[in-house]
């Protein structure tokens, strides 16, 4: 069996977890096995290379290339792993010196990755091993590139769970009390012909009719109209979903989208006006109507109030998290740490989503209005505010499998573009879809998991593997752009889920201080003071931060819940002792402490 | 937020301060002064506590989300304290959980606690001090330890207002004299009620006998000799009657300088190596008196250069460290930015958090404190050298060093009884001017630095990274920090032992009146009471386990093995004629001049430093070992429950640390439950109830600044931001692009 030293710089749960799936096949592999392989990944090349390491300089290594990863291990340490890379995660892939350079390892391949690190080979000039390894890797990590098939689809792990099955819109729709008198289930969109980009099932107004859905499909940018997602258990107020409208610059007016709305607010009899958030600056909605969006004007919503969120758009997104990686690797800035960090804006607009979400939660919460949110297109800022803002309102999304089933329904069946943001197998990293919304999300609900560290299942752990598969491409998941694309490839069939992986692993997930509460609403404090980087994920490629060493905290916590379980059964065995000794007359004369040594445990 | 189809506002528009709008009406005061004389909240007043002025009908602001409301009481100053003691205080003391001073009540300021005195003319804020020709409607207390306190006058008769305003400003502006501070009358009326904690071990350090058994504690006894040459401080006032130095220094020499040049025993570690620390001498113009000193010098380090002794390297912090003016620029800065008024300005700060976090410096001179212990710390463990720590008195920048050092260094400076000890023996017997630095006297404020606060702060940085290796909490620092400004204990109260004893009546300069006795902050029973002391002990923290006789032989082989391994890496022994060269250096760098030579072995210096740092850090951390912090850029935080605790914009209801706090006592009470179970069950015996910490009851309403900032919010609404968005400045194109292609066939 080929073993592995703990990695130093990748994510630890990806490489315990292939070993583990590898030992768990039962396959005997050959002692020779340089690369832990899943079922399925073949060996593509190998060769030698120095691994210009940004931290402890040249290390001279083999680089084993497989349909589905870069594995580095050290030549000069036995066995000793230095880089375990997915192909996924590969952004772009440049040369680096030419046939004249002279410098020690001048010549090479510079490669930049997605999850906030570079790796950086030279090679020797002569036998063109750089041609071979850039032109290999250019094709499995770019396979959309070549028509050849993203590696989740070759991939052939079989795990305990099938976590496809986690999410079942019906049963999640049931769980929150729905249908009801005043919402119901629609299949208008079975075959996505009203709106390609949104799920097939859909959660509407009773009162409104699927013609009525399809007239307000004509105003609604992309036809993504207003739909539920989620109810209020006691006061049945609504968080309600969908795109900007088709204002333009004409100032459009649609009779059946305002009567639309005033259908949904009177779903719930106790309120006098639907709130609307944009989550836009307003000065953005206001430019949208240039090319045909808008906003929803007191003009023709005689009963909603709106509100713009400030939150900025895919674009400003991107170039703050290219800020942040500027300033973290390979370095972390170490003079004006604090003002390079706010130069980012990365905190300022974690800040704003959060504030957003907040604000939803507590117009529901608190009873007064059901909510409307939207964006642009209804994919992005959108899918944030909701998504946090359920996560605060209802515990069930705090569990692990409550937080797969916010994932699943909210982003991936709400169709998140996350192709298009993320660049799936896709070369161009220069593309403008690119946009860190789902990191940002993720970052979002590490703050509030740091803010309430019982309130959450889920550990840190959990949220760095969703992001490391966010871009592997080894699971199903987050490939596609929406549900009927995903449907079109059968993804469900052909693919593994990253649920599968998770809670087949479910232990390794947890939060040991988790509290299960009901209807307990979590607001954060979405101030500055508290919101801070998260270094276990931004920086933590750098081996002199923090190690990820275990949380004393938690350690101790864990050794007093073994210590408790220990003395439960103790107690147990003492109390049969008992009573076998109440039924039989004792014969020995030993005594009970002389059986059982006596245990003194040190706080 | 936005109005409604705003077409032109470009982001959030800042809202106006907001400003108190009375609700009560003229007529419905008289009614309140009934229920004012009805509810009279007895002021609690200490032995030798003189009521000196008081107003009634002063409405107290209540800071509460984003409105302000009030509670009526009556201000009053007495010469140890403001107190306002309001109706709904009843409600208060009938608060279980509340961690309650017993000295300082939740509305009580001390004088020395007073930072700022503000009154609001007009709504408008003006600094109060001297002769008042006007008389404000609102008076704003900044307090030393963070509070912000806002006293509403415009209800209260106008004489009382003359007279408690004038009597506020002068009892806490005006100069005083050291004897007729508030130590000394309750010193003398409570004579009788002083009783002495019997747990409290705290080694004072007042004895030879202390110094000798810290001594054969560190097993620098064979190098090293308590003396007491200064007994009844006959050679210097600055340093206490006993210390430490080589053993073969003659004693004759510590009184040709006043102690000055003198290197004096800080500390020694496991292999040999020693903390030193020495006041230069003082500067001269004079070529003859430059001479007998440097003569005097080569005396001192030919001696400490010889063996037994390793090579010595000299620390310089007056010159190549921190500057006393500095830590106080910095800590000025620092503090504004949690005095908070108000709503709006929490908000407003917020937005430029991070800039004004850096521009203040504070962090930085935090990390560079922490940087150089570690750096000693190396010199120390990893190059078996003994490092002389000089400064011009060495009584500030020494103290903080030292301090760290034996931190990061010597496990037992991290339970409490050690860090007491520690504090005792660096600070208050190494002479750290608390009076002055502290400001007690308000005579001159060019000497007020909070040196001691920045030390607090760094080991608020240890503890908040490796919690298991101390056996006291943020909170014990936290009350620590406020025992400064208490002025009842004498720990941090004089500028020397000698100026304690003298002032204590020791030195028998009068033999008729009776010694006082002072009490130390170190018997926390005074403030606390022991339900509340439970705060201050780390759950966490594990002690050292007692070694048998098996793994006692496996220790002596270490610690072998560890003198062996430095040694062979350690440099060769200097040539005699290098003597002379360091002499020379140490005595330019007294003369304020820079040796390029230091350039050059700097960058020796780091490389050195990296290697060890890296190479601690790369192995899990042994709580009871060697305990180094980290110092890059995200690690250095703000101590929240310090600074943030009084600001209930910052407070996360049900969160924070104190939720797994309170989940991991809980745990514990459980199995120490289970655990009395089996042995009841083994011998038939009714174990005793251990007490319940009670107050991490109901974690799911505490705070996350917990167990401070106990307001009590009468919804549990979001705090929410009021400012608008900052521009964007460069990335407003970016700002402006549209998210998606549109097709404009679809319209």
């Amino acid at each position: 069996m080929a073993s592995a030293s703990t990695s130093k710089y990748n994510s630890h749960s990806l490489e315990n977890e292939s070993i583990k799936r590898t030992s768990r096949d039962g396959v005997n592999r050959d002692l020779t096995e340089a690369v832990p392989r899943l079922p399925g990944e073949t060996l593509i090349t190998d060769k030698e290379v120095i691994y210009i390491c940004p931290f402890n300089g040249p290390i001279k290594g083999r680089v084993y290339i497989t349909n589905y990863r870069l594995y580095l291990r050290s030549l000069e340490t036995d066995s000793s792993l230095i880089l375990d890379v997915p192909l996924g995660v590969i952004s772009r892939i440049e040369k680096m010196g030419g046939a004249t350079s002279r410098g020690e390892n001048s010549y090479g391949l510079d490669i930049t990755c997605k999850d906030m690190r570079n790796l950086r080979f030279a090679l020797k000039q002569e036998g063109h091993s750089r041609r071979d390894m850039f032109e290999i890797l250019t094709r499995y990590a770019f396979p959309l590139a070549h028509s050849l098939p993203l590696f989740a689809f070759l991939n052939e792990e079989k795990f305990n769970v099938d976590g496809w099955t986690v999410y079942n819109p019906v049963e999640e729709y049931r769980r929150q009390g729905l249908p009801n008198h005043h919402w119901r289930i629609t299949f208008i969109n079975k075959c996505y012909e009203l709106c390609d980009t949104y799920p097939a099932l859909l959660v509407v107004p009773y009162r409104a009719s699927d013609d009525d859905l399809r007239r307000v499909a004509t105003f609604r940018s992309r036809n993504r109209i207003p739909v539920l997602s989620w109810i209020h258990p006691e006061n049945k107020t609504v968080i309600v979903r969908c795109s900007q409208p088709l204002v333009g610059m004409s100032g459009k007016r649609n009779k059946d989208d305002e009567k639309y709305l005033d259908v949904i607010r009177e779903t719930n009899k106790q309120i006098s006006k639907l709130t609307i958030y944009d989550a836009r600056p307003s000065v953005n909605a206001v430019a949208n109507k240039a090319t045909g969006g808008g906003y929803e004007s007191d003009d023709a919503y005689h009963n909603a109030e709106l509100f713009f969120l400030d939150i900025h758009n895919i674009h400003v997104m991107r170039e703050s998290l290219k800020k942040v990686k500027d300033i973290v690797y390979p370095n972390v800035e170490e003079s004006h740490w604090l003002s390079s960090l706010e130069s980012t804006h990365w905190l300022e607009h974690i800040k704003l989503v959060l504030t957003g979400a907040i604000q939803v939660a507590d117009k529901v919460s608190s009873g007064k209005s059901s909510v409307l949110v939207h964006c642009s297109d209804g994919w992005d800022r959108t899918a944030q505010l909701t998504s946090l803002a359920m996560l605060m309102l209802d515990s069930f999304y705090r569990s692990i499998e409550g937080f797969e089933i916010l994932v699943q329904k909210e982003w991936i069946s709400f169709g998140h573009k996350f192709a298009s943001r993320i660049g799936h197998g896709d070369k161009n990293h220069t593309d403008a879809d690119r946009s860190p919304i789902f990191l940002q999300f993720i970052d979002c609900v590490w703050q509030m998991s740091k803010q309430f560290p019982t309130a959450f299942e889920f550990n840190e752990q959990f949220l760095i593997i969703i992001l490391d598969h966010l871009y592997s491409c080894r699971f199903g998941t987050f490939l596609f752009n929406c549900e009927s694309a995903r449907e079109r490839q059968k993804v469900t069939e052909r693919t593994v889920s990253l649920w599968s992986l998770i809670n087949s692993n479910k232990e390794k997930f947890k939060n040991p201080f988790y509290t299960k509460e009901i209807n307990r609403v979590l607001y954060p404090v979405a101030s500055m003071r508290h919101l801070e980087l998260w270094v276990n994920y931004y920086i933590r490629w750098n081996p002199r931060i923090k190690q990820q060493q275990p949380n004393p905290v938690e350690q101790r916590y864990m050794e007093l819940l073994a210590l408790r379980d220990e003395y439960i059964k103790r107690l147990e065995e003492l109390q049969l002792a008992n009573s076998a000794k109440l039924s039989d007359p004792p014969t020995s004369p030993s005594s009970p402490s002389q059986m059982m040594p006596h245990v003194q445990t040190h706080f | 937020m936005l109005g409604k189809g705003v077409v032109g506002g470009g982001g959030g528009t800042k809202a106006p301060k907001p400003s108190f709008v009375s609700y009560v009406r003229p007529e419905e005061i008289h009614t309140n002064e009934k229920e004012v004389t009805e509810k009279e909240v007895t002021l609690h007043l200490l032995p030798g506590e003189q009521l000196l002025c008081e107003a009634s009908t002063v409405l107290k602001y209540v800071q509460e989300d984003s409105c302000q409301h009030g509670v009526y009481g009556r201000l009053v100053c007495t010469d140890f304290k403001i107190a306002f003691l309001g109706d709904d205080e009843s409600a208060l003391d009938n608060d279980e959980t509340q961690f309650k001073n017993k000295v300082i009540g939740e509305n009580d300021i001390t004088l020395h606690c007073v930072d700022q005195i503000y009154g609001v003319f007009d709504e408008k804020k003006k600094t109060l001090f001297g002769q008042l020709k006007k008389y404000p409607e609102k008076l704003i207390i900044h307090c030393k330890d963070l509070r912000v306190f806002q006293f509403c006058l415009r209800y209260t008769k106008e004489e009382e207002v003359k007279r408690i305003v004038s009597g506020i400003i002068h009892h806490t502006q005006a100069p005083k004299l050291l004897k007729r501070l508030f130590l000394f009358s309750y010193a003398t009326a409570a004579q009788n009620n002083t009783v002495t904690d019997p747990k409290n071990h705290t080694v004072m350090f007042d004895t030879l006998k202390d110094w000798c058994w810290e001594l054969e504690r560190t097993k620098g006894n064979m190098k090293y000799k308590a003396v007491s040459v200064n007994e009844g401080y006959k050679v210097c006032e600055r340093l206490p009657a006993y210390f430490v130095v080589p053993t073969p220094l003659p004693e004759e020499n510590v009184q040709r300088f006043q102690g000055h040049g003198i290197p004096i025993w800080c500390w020694s570690c496991h292999n040999g190596s020693a903390l030193l620390k020495m006041s230069a001498l003082p500067k001269e113009q004079d070529d003859g008196i430059l001479q007998i000193q440097k003569s005097f010098l080569d005396g001192i380090y030919k001696t400490i250069h010889r063996p037994p002794y390793e090579i010595v390297k000299t620390e310089d912090l007056s010159s190549n460290f921190l500057s006393l003016q500095e830590i106080q620029t910095a800590y000025s800065k620092f503090k504004q930015l949690f005095l908070i008024d108000n709503s709006t300005e929490f908000w407003d700060t917020d937005i430029k958090w991070f800039s004004l976090l850096e521009s203040s410096s504070w962090l930085d001179i935090i990390r560079r404190c922490l940087k150089k212990a570690i750096e000693i710390t190396e010199c120390m463990e990893a190059q078996n050298m003994n490092v002389l720590l000089l400064e011009e008195n060495a009584s500030d920048l020494c103290c903080l060093i030292s301090s760290l050092v034996q931190l990061m260094m010597d496990p037992h400076c991290r339970t409490r009884i050690g860090f007491q000890s520690l504090i005792q023996k660096e600070w208050v017997m190494g002479g750290h001017c608390f009076l002055d630095r502290c400001n007690h006297l308000r005579q001159n404020d060019k000497e007020e630095v909070p040196v001691f606060l920045l030390f607090l702060d760094c080991v608020w940085q240890l503890v908040h990274q490796h919690p298991p290796a101390f056996e006291f909490t943020e909170t014990y620092l936290t009350v620590l920090s406020d025992s400064l400004y208490i002025p009842i204990f004498s720990t941090f109260f004089f500028n020397s032992p000698h100026q304690k004893d003298t002032n204590m009546g020791r030195e028998g300069q009068d033999t008729q009146s009776k010694p006082l006795n002072l009490l130390t902050v170190w018997d926390w029973s005074v403030q606390f009471e022991p339900k509340a002391q439970t705060l201050l002990k780390n759950p966490l923290y594990v002690e050292k386990p007692k070694l048998d006789k098996g793994q006692r032989k496996g220790m002596r082989f270490k610690h072998q093995r560890q003198l062996s391994l430095p040694l062979t890496q350690s440099k060769s022994s200097p040539k005699r004629g290098f003597f002379r060269e360091e002499t020379d250096h140490l005595i330019k760098n007294l003369l304020g001049k820079r040796i390029s030579k230091l350039i050059n072995s700097s960058d020796e210096l780091q490389d050195n430093f990296r290697e060890f740092y890296d190479s601690w850090h790369s192995k899990s951390t042994d709580y009871h070992g060697l305990l180094l912090p980290h110092i890059e850029g995200p690690e250095i935080k703000v101590w929240a429950q310090r600074y943030l605790r009084w600001i209930p914009e910052a407070q996360i209801l049900g969160g924070g640390q104190v939720a797994t706090l309170s989940k991991l006592l809980e745990m514990m009470e459980e199995v120490q439950s289970l655990q009395e179970k089996i042995d009841e069950r083994h011998h038939s015996q009714q174990a005793p109830q251990a007490e319940a910490p009670c107050l991490l009851r109901n974690s799911a309403r505490l705070s996350s600044l917990f167990p401070f900032a106990l307001l009590q919010r009468h919804s549990s609404k979001p705090v929410l931001p009021t400012s608008g968005w900052k521009a964007l400045g460069d990335e407003d194109d970016l700002a402006k692009r549209e998210d998606e292609f549109v097709d404009l066939g679809d319209v």
